[in-house]
This record gives structure tokens, sequence and C-alpha cells, in this order.
């Protein structure tokens, strides 16, 4: 299973895939402290993107991104990827800075073809996610 | 991308290795999105505090300092996590504390004109249509596109901070023309007075449509909006669907008609808005327990025109005992309300003014909720009941006169 991504940042990561169907923001939905989503009603709330590559439809508001991403990164529980179906600046500015691989725009659409377990490698240079194996 | 002799002088590390590496980090952000170029900029807007940037961002800032980075153009802090007068009652870390004093020197010494506000466009700086500038939190950034018809991205501290020093940023989303030509149309049927209404509004039209490169176009409203309610407006839609700009025809300088709004484009969607939606919105929040004691008018801060109402709602009246109400603003508006009696008010009726805050990125606000066993916060700001879920609030919007109310009666309505 593969899918094209349009715009691409950062080193070829391989992980384990969180799918959401929800936007993101470090600031309002992450507890910087644990890298658990603890946003109350966020559909990941309890969910860790410690170490996983994170698939989100739209980021949300925020300029803290872009430090927000250097302090997880330096705290050791950022994620290895954010693969984003639309994003913005400050999302990209802060894994930039963060030197978090970060991509933009799928196709196709990785809901049903992506599940959450399932391990998944991200090649910015190919422009591609591709799902290595499937959540057991 | 393209670089201009200049700019490969630069990266060459003429201008110092500070500036060599915010040009490199630029170069890699300004790829990422197909730039092709950079474009000057004569304002920078940056958000920098220890509750965002933690010690690895507060490392990497005394690096940069240490390398003699410096300004190169006028550059401003927004709202930051401490106000250092009321940390100790508020109950935060004074270890962080003394971090962020150690930040705000760094900041300094680069020249950064620390003015901890996130309303920079009502107080300190407005910049000129087609002028360009790298502003970040998103409220001064979609305020700067709007209503000055100036050209930002949000910029993030980093990029911010890259741009300050650099004297650039690289041209791509809301710089061109391309990205600020409406997208759909917003008929204003609702009567909109309160600002809360206003944040409603931006909630109701930001939530479903998230995309930083949708712009509505906002039309037949019945009078001309007042600055802090397109500041509400502004700073909602940028909150609930990460937009970056809108127009408001006949209110906004791109903005003429309808048809220049949409720069001869067919509207992708037609939406209305009546006052029954605006009512939904406010019946969509749930009580929770009930709890009425923190009510908060904050994100943005206040200007010197809200605190000047807030007073007058205020006049005579006294937080209920047991109840917190904060009010936030920057340390020029705070003066001037001080020099007009309106702080004395507020602080006789028992509200807390924090300057040079937001409520939201207060140092320590998780624990100082559980301390102070805060299940609810109600506010006239659809941005912050928005924007502080992670600390686990159930947050309720009301309308100004309702959150004076709540605060003095501790009934939750």
């Amino acid at each position: 299973m593969k899918i094209a991504v349009e715009r691409a940042y950062g080193d070829a990561v391989e992980g384990e895939a969180v799918v959401s169907e929800e936007g993101f923001s470090p600031r309002y939905d992450l507890d910087r402290w644990s890298g658990t989503i603890t946003k109350p009603g966020h559909k990941l709330e309890g969910t860790s993107l410690k170490d996983k590559i994170c698939f989100f439809p739209t980021a949300k508001g925020g300029i803290a991104a872009g430090w927000a991403f250097y302090d997880i990164k330096w705290k050791k529980i950022a994620p290895k990827a954010f693969v984003f179906g639309v994003t913005n600046p400050v999302m990209v500015q802060g894994a930039v800075f963060a030197g978090i691989t970060i991509t933009e725009g799928w196709a196709p659409h990785p809901r049903g073809l992506i599940e959450t377990g399932d391990w998944v490698r991200v090649d910015p240079a190919g422009k591609l996610v591709e799902v290595l194996r499937r959540r057991q | 991308m393209e670089l201009q002799p200049e700019e490969r002088a630069i990266l060459g590390g003429e201008r110092g290795e500070a500036a060599r590496r915010a040009l490199e980090y630029q170069v890699k952000v300004g790829e990422f999105w197909g730039a092709k170029r950079f474009v000057p900029v004569t304002n920078a807007h940056m958000m920098g505090d220890i509750e965002v940037m933690g010690d690895g961002g507060l490392q990497w800032l005394k690096d940069t300092a240490a390398l003699g980075a410096r300004c190169a153009v006028g550059t401003t802090t927004n709202a930051r996590c401490f106000d250092f007068a009321h940390c100790e009652e508020l109950g935060q870390d004074a270890g962080e504390a003394a971090k962020e004093r150690e930040l705000i020197a760094c900041l300094r010494r680069m020249d950064v004109v620390t003015t901890d506000t996130c309303i920079n466009y009502q107080t300190v700086y407005q910049p000129h249509l087609g002028e360009h500038v790298a502003w970040g939190d998103t409220g001064t950034v979609i305020y700067a596109n709007s209503v000055f018809g100036a050209r930002s991205n949000f910029e993030s501290g980093p990029a911010a901070l890259a741009a300050a020093i650099t004297g650039r940023t690289p041209e791509y989303g809301f710089h061109l023309d391309a990205h600020r030509r409406g997208s759909f149309t917003v008929e204003l049927q609702a009567t909109l007075d309160d600002l809360a209404d206003w944040g409603a509004l931006g909630k109701l039209v930001g939530e479903p449509h998230q995309s930083y490169f949708s712009v509505p176009v906002f039309h037949g409203y019945r009078r001309s909006p007042a600055a802090d309610e397109l500041k509400h407006l502004g700073a909602a839609l940028a909150s609930y669907g990460s937009m970056g700009m809108f127009h408001f025809v006949g209110v906004t300088p791109e903005a003429p008609s309808l048809d220049a709004a949409l720069g001869g484009r067919s509207p992708a969607e037609r939406i209305v808005i009546t006052d029954a939606d605006i009512e939904r919105a406010y019946a969509g929040y749930r009580l929770g327990d009930g709890d009425a004691r923190l009510v908060v008018f904050s994100g943005p801060q206040q200007s010197l025109f809200e605190m000047k109402q807030l007073a007058a709602l205020f006049d005579g009246r006294k937080v209920k005992a047991g109840s917190r109400c904060f009010a936030t603003t920057n340390g020029a508006v705070l003066a001037q309300a001080r020099a007009l009696g309106y702080a004395g008010t507020l602080e006789a009726a028992g509200v807390t003014l924090l300057e040079g805050v937001c409520f939201y990125i207060l140092q320590n606000l998780s624990p100082m909720r559980v301390a102070n066993g805060w299940t609810n916060l109600v506010s006239n700001s659809a941005k912050i009941v928005n924007i502080i879920g992670a600390h686990r609030f159930n947050t309720i919007l009301r309308r100004t006169r309702d959150c004076v109310d709540i605060a003095c009666t501790g009934v939750l309505k």
C-alpha cells in the first residue's frame, strides 16, 4: 500500500502509525510533558505520539508549534513524522526547526487504507508513504 | 529558491553565523512551500516564552544570542507566561520564572523589543496595505492580512526570529496575491452586538472549514464593525479554522466589493449566519458540574476599550467570594487603564489584572487548575475556550455581560 504526498521535508523514517480523523495542534491537544493527547473529547485522547508516524487531516490554530515541536524533541517524546492532509506554515516551520519529518497532501486519502498500529515508512525524497506491515 | 547576492552573502557567513543559520532554515521552509524567492520584511513579531520553548528552546536561544544574533528590523514579543508581580500568588514555579527572566534578557541582547503583547496591531505597530511582515501569534497575522491588508504568514517563534535576523521571509502563502482571494462567502444576518458573538461567528465559520488557505468573505452586515469586534472574529477564525485571512466587504481594504474580494472566482460555498446560529453556538457548551468559579477575559489581551467596558460592568459589584476573575492586557494598556481609573474599578471589584500574559499560556496552568479545583472556565473569548483544552478545562463561551454576572454571582447559566 503506497500513498503519494505533495510536499515533504526531512529524513526517511519508519514507525507505528497513528491515524486521526481529527486535526492536530501541539498546543491545544497535546500534553507536552508526556507526549500524550489530553484534550478532552479529542478522538485520540489518551494516545501517546512518541516515536509514532502521525496522520492528521488538518492542522489547528497555533503559532506555538514552532517551539513545541523542538521542545518535545528535546524531551525525547516527539513523533517520528507528521503526515498531514492539509497543514499550515507553523507546523512546517516547527518540524523543520526540530528536525522532524513532515509531509502535506496525500493521494489517495489514507482513510481505510492505513490504520493505527500499522508499521509505515515515510520517504520525503520519494514523496511517498508506504505500509510495511499490517497491525498484528 | 532564487537567491539575491545579499542572500548568498548571508549564506556565505558575511553577516555572521546566526544570520547564516537563520537563512539556511528559512530556505528549507521556503522550499517546502515552493517559494521562489525571499521578500524583505519591515517588522517581526515573535512568540517566545519558557512555557512554550522549554529548556531546549532556551538553550537554543542562548546559543543563538552567543553567536551574535541581532534583529535587522523592528521586532516585538507576543504575550508570555509570567506576570512576575503575580507568579507567587498564582503558585507558579520560581525556577521557571528565573528562566523566563533569563530568556527575556537574551531576547533584549538581540535587540528584540519585549512588548509581551498579542495585540501589537492595536497598540504597537500598524502595517500598511501591501507591507510584508513576519508575525505570530495567529490573531496578529489574520488581523494584519485582513484589516490592514499587510502580508504575513503564520510565523512561529523560530521563524519570526529568523525573519527578524535576516530581514526577509520566504515568499509563499499570504505574501502572494493568489492566496489572498476569497474562497467562500458568509452573509451576516446576525445582530452580533457582543464581542463573544463575533468569536462565536469565527467558530461557526472556522470549525467546518479548517484550512489555512480558506479565506471567508463576510458581507451583508448591517453596520461597520469596530476594531475589537474584528479582533475577536479574526482570533476565532484563526483558532478554529487555522485561517490566516478574511475579507469583510466594505470594511477591509482588499474587499471594496464582493467580486473584488473573490478576485473574479465563484465562491466554493455560500453560508448565511443568523441570530439563531449564534444562539445555537452558545447552547452547544456543556455546563459540566456547574462550577462557575473561574471567569477569564483574555486571549487576545484586552484593549483599552475592552478594559473600559469591563470597568463599567463591574463598577460597584464584587467577584463572588471563592471565585476568581482574571483580565489580561499589555503594559501600555494597563498603564492607561490605571491612569483612567478602569484598573482601579476592576481591582476594587476583585478582578485580578495580569500584565504581559495571556491566560492560556500561563506557566503551571494545569497544576493551578488542580490546586484550585477548577473544572469549568467561562470566558467571552471564543479563542480561549478552544485553545485551553489541553489543560483539561471544560470551557464555556458566554457574552461579556453574562461573564461578569457569572463572576459576581457564581451562578452558571
